[in-house]
């Protein structure tokens, strides 16, 4: 066999861009390891980081890299899922705080929403861009099924979902050590409604009690998002 | 691990029935989380469930392994951004203030509201704050 007719028996099976994306999860764990889990050195931000560059490289479009890596994406589901057992471990903490959390919800999903439409509106962005921006802190299945109800773009609704996921990851640890805050729960409840998953995944590697509201405070927003943008949206813009 | 990988699936698929079936607002798998946290809380009530048999169960391991890998599970979704980053086009600096004041904003307000109402509240100091 040839290395053309190798390259395409790769791109037609899902095994290569399977492995490679699990490969450059690994290298870009062992590099945040290396400067011990800083927050810039983002696993997700470097992992997509090296496969965009492999892409472009290897002249591969998304969907071919897609037949691979959809079986990765697919955990999403059944992981969010799984937020239910350190939910239920730490069941009583969660019962404890709950009217700080039902403040931090509302407080928290309204700034959101409107912090953001606000900013971009002040700088001349137009309506259907803004409806695409205003989601961008809930989940992303979520935040595209609610830009495409209210007219916006779904597609760029989850590339800003993914961006707000990042930048939250990366803000928040030293933000919260700067205000001395070391109450977990409130630091994972913040990072989880800002920033979603993969806020919630940053919150899970500092603090087990921290990734367990990061989880519930993604749910809560998941159901209250929708309902806010929808009312709040029209006073905006 | 089966049996745990099925449990995950299970209430994944039943909460992605009943969201789209009652065309509820809420994504099936945050549906399928809260009926895993009431099915353990109603299984531990019928039989005594030890946090350590919990975290040794099969629904455990699985759950802690997925938990422990969550970042992985956003490549693929981040890597597609990247192709659309075009969307951005002439409005790429607006959007990208947006999120930074935004997120930053959420942050603060977020955490402050938090930490107002508990002690407001007069809340006791819990295992979560170390």
């Amino acid at each position: 066999m040839n290395s053309f007719r190798l390259w395409v028996y790769l791109q037609t099976t899902p095994l290569f861009w399977l492995a490679a994306t699990l490969g450059a999860f690994l290298v870009a764990e062992a590099l945040a390891g290396a400067v011990r889990r800083n927050p810039l050195v983002n696993p997700v931000l470097i992992a997509v980081a090296l496969i965009a560059a492999l892409l472009r490289l290897t002249a591969t479009d998304y969907q071919t890299y897609f037949n691979g890596a959809q079986f990765v994406h697919f955990l999403l589901g059944p992981a969010t899922v799984a937020l239910g057992v350190p939910l239920y471990r730490n069941l009583a903490l969660v019962r404890r705080n709950l009217a700080p959390m039902a403040a931090a919800l509302i407080v928290g999903s309204l700034v959101a929403v409107v912090s953001a439409v606000g900013v971009a509106a002040a700088l001349g962005a137009p309506r259907v861009v803004l409806v695409s921006l205003a989601p961008k802190s809930v989940t992303a299945g979520v935040a595209m099924a609610v830009s495409e109800s209210l007219g916006g773009i779904p597609p760029l609704t989850a590339a800003l979902v993914i961006a707000t996921g990042i930048i939250g990851a990366i803000m928040v640890t030293p933000l919260m050590n700067a205000l001395r805050i070391q109450d977990y729960a409130a630091r994972g409840f913040s990072v989880g409604l800002a920033s979603h998953g993969i806020g919630t995944a940053r919150a899970f590697s500092v603090h087990p009690v921290a990734g367990v509201f990061a989880g519930v405070a993604m749910g809560l927003n998941a159901v209250v998002t929708p309902i806010l943008v929808a009312l709040v949206l029209p006073w905006v813009i | 691990m089966i049996r745990g990988l099925f449990v995950l699936l299970f209430c994944q698929l039943v909460g992605e029935v009943v969201a789209r079936g009652l065309a509820l607002p809420v994504p099936g798998p945050v549906l399928g989380l809260a009926l895993l946290t009431a099915g353990l809380a109603a299984w531990s009530h019928w039989r005594p469930l030890s946090d350590d048999a919990l975290a040794a169960s099969e629904v455990g391991r699985v759950a802690a392994g997925l938990l422990g890998s969550l970042s992985l599970l956003f490549v693929p979704a981040g890597v597609g951004v990247v192709q659309y980053a075009g969307l951005f086009g002439q409005y790429g600096l607006a959007l990208a203030l947006a999120l930074v004041v935004s997120t930053f904003a959420t942050l603060l307000a977020t955490v402050g509201a938090f930490l107002l109402v508990k002690r407001l509240l007069g809340l006791e100091h819990s295992e979560g704050e170390a």
